[in-house]
């Protein structure tokens, strides 16, 4: 028990921003609003709020690699894919009844994980690093998607269910929760949206608590210097395997997510616009730090869809001066830039305070 | 009784020889100065002893176990640290949080805590325990990485140039920084350019020109050797 109460120690530390009564005030704030907002909106934007969260999970899994770990992953979104259509693979053939959308997500996540396992052990036991990193992983998400594409033909399928190329799978049932009387269907609105916002928070309240922890240390270790951390006894091939394959299952829920939002998945989805945008979303927040890959990812894509309305190129070229941008003015991220010079701000203020 | 055993050690890339069987061996409980000229090889036999190169051939004995084939990771926790000639540590992080990474495999709470305490005292980096790392001045990065380096508690430690941009009372000061750790019963390997600080700590001297072992020897019979002298001048092959 005293264990298990320890880990909430790590809710707060040296690796994320955010810490005290008044950020944790503010945390319960922001979580009551956000489950009250649907008693004050409509279906269809609940909905399209599912739709931003949904994308928080693969910002998140970028933020754990590439902003804690220090390796660039460009290709998160092939275990979107992978497990988006692992979804719909297993519930077009075996249906929703006994909970079973269920069991498929958690099978998908698990085929994504282990794919993840797959190529990170010869990623990284075979060494490869920095830049290569982003290559091969970007090779693949990009190989996935040039090969769903083809299978447009009935030869495609797997079971009853048709691959569908270009198209994409779509008709798979939605998140079903067996329910005594009548089984709840998660269409994506409001049943939907407290399922992933529940989710959302114990993913984020869960990297807190694994960033601050020993394991977390490691991690940042590895991505400071990891020739130092393997001196000090590290073997930094397993923590690095480790994260890639936690980040994995957490681009793979995002993938799950979005395929039961939407009901279909389709191979643009491991693309090379889907694969780059998680990184400006990232990059633009800030990348080493949970909290403002969060709010940076949710702010970003409500721009990015604000600006659709106009025309997705334009929203796509604002996407690219919008990385510049961060780049050349906040190279840390423009969320947790402003979060930072707030805290020397308010630590200037209390002192001059005392 | 040695600690360290290097058998016919060779290690070359392409056709140039950067260690040309080297045999040398360390006593328990030493302090063993490695010198010579820039290029003898100095930093990459540490980085065979380290298991980050790997020899052509020969052999790497620590504590009478053959470690050739063993990993970096594995070294270390037999009992091997190092620091290295760039200050190694994690700059983007605090001071203390540097020496909790590398203190956190062997304690835990408030344990860990009390190490990390009497460590930063060790090192009088106590004040500047909250800075980031990266900020710290170049002598105090070294001893940062120094206090990393001795917080596994190694039987052997290997010091790469620890005193590389030190002023004279820094290096001093590391000078008995590293007899305090000595007389605490760790053996020392360095590497070193600078002679006051050999001549204040070194019980052996050896030194390697061109991947070979040219001379060994207390520091004053090393001093008095002209062919030392001659290597250091460049006039070896004259």
């Amino acid at each position: 028990m005293r264990g298990f109460l320890s880990l909430f120690r790590h809710l707060e530390g040296p690796q994320t921003a955010g810490r005290g009564p008044a950020f944790w005030s503010l945390f319960s704030l922001v979580l009551v609003a956000a489950c009250a907002y649907p008693l004050f909106s409509d279906g269809y934007t609940v909905g399209n709020t599912v739709y931003f969260f949904v994308w928080v999970f693969i910002a998140l899994s970028l933020c754990l690699i590439w902003g804690y770990g220090g390796s660039l992953s460009f290709g998160q979104t092939a275990f979107f894919g992978i497990a988006g259509y692992g979804y719909g693979v297993l519930t077009i053939n075996f249906g929703s009844a006994y909970g079973f959308t269920l069991v498929a997500l958690v099978l998908a996540i698990a085929i994504a994980a282990l794919f993840a396992l797959l190529l990170g052990y010869f990623m990284f036991f075979g060494r490869i690093a920095g830049v290569f990193l982003g290559i091969v992983t970007l090779a693949v998400t990009l190989m996935l998607e040039r090969f769903m594409a083809q299978t447009a033909g009935p030869e495609w399928h797997i079971g009853s269910a048709r691959l569908n190329g270009f198209n994409g799978m779509s008709a798979m049932p939605p998140l079903t929760i067996p329910w005594p009387g009548e089984p709840l269907v998660l269409f994506a609105d409001i049943g939907l949206y407290y399922v992933v916002l529940g989710l959302l928070v114990l993913v984020y309240l869960g990297l807190r608590i694994l960033m601050n922890s020993a394991f977390g240390n490691v991690i940042v270790a590895i991505r400071e210097n990891p020739e130092r951390a393997e001196m000090l006894g590290y073997d930094i091939r397993k923590y690095q395997l480790i994260t890639f394959v936690i980040g994995a299952a957490l681009a793979g829920l995002s993938g799950v997510l979005y395929t039961v939002w939407g009901q279909y998945i389709t191979p643009s989805s491991m693309g090379m616009t889907a694969a780059a945008l998680p990184l400006i979303w990232v990059a633009v927040g800030g990348r080493s730090d949970l909290t403002s890959t969060l709010i940076g990812t949710l702010a970003v894509l409500a721009a990015f869809q604000a600006l659709t309305i106009y025309g997705s190129q334009y929203a796509l070229v604002f996407m690219g001066v919008l990385l510049v941008l961060t780049v050349l003015i906040a190279p840390n991220g423009l969320v947790l830039g402003t979060m930072n010079w707030l805290g020397r701000f308010a630590a200037r203020f209390t002192q001059r305070a005392g | 009784m040695s600690l360290l055993e290097l058998r016919k050690l060779n290690k070359h890339f392409g056709g140039l020889h950067v260690t040309n069987s080297v045999d040398l061996t360390l006593r328990t409980g030493e302090i063993h100065c490695l010198i010579g000229p820039n290029g003898a090889g100095k930093s990459t036999l540490f980085r065979l002893i380290l298991g980050e190169h790997h020899p052509g051939s020969g052999d790497i004995l620590f504590a009478g176990e053959n470690i050739t084939a063993l990993k970096s990771f594995a070294r270390i926790h037999r009992g091997l640290s190092v620091k290295f000639q760039v200050p190694g540590v994690f700059k983007g992080v605090s001071v203390r949080q540097n020496l909790e990474i590398a203190l956190q495999s062997r304690h835990r709470g408030a344990e860990l805590e009390a190490e990390i305490g009497r460590l930063l005292a060790f090192l009088g980096l106590e004040s500047e325990q909250a800075q980031i790392a990266g900020n710290l001045s170049h002598g105090q990065k070294q001893w940062l990485e120094i206090g990393m380096a001795i917080s596994l508690k190694p039987r052997l430690l290997l010091l790469d140039e620890p005193t590389a941009g030190m002023s004279p009372e820094e290096t001093h000061m590391t000078g008995e920084m590293v007899q305090r750790l000595n007389a605490d019963g760790m053996t020392v390997l360095a590497i070193e350019h600078d002679m006051a600080f050999v001549r204040q700590v070194a019980h052996r001297v050896t030194v390697l020109h061109l991947g070979q072992v040219f001379a060994q020897g207390s520091i004053d019979e090393i001093v008095a050797d002209e062919r030392v002298a001659a290597i250091y001048l460049g006039q070896a092959h004259a």
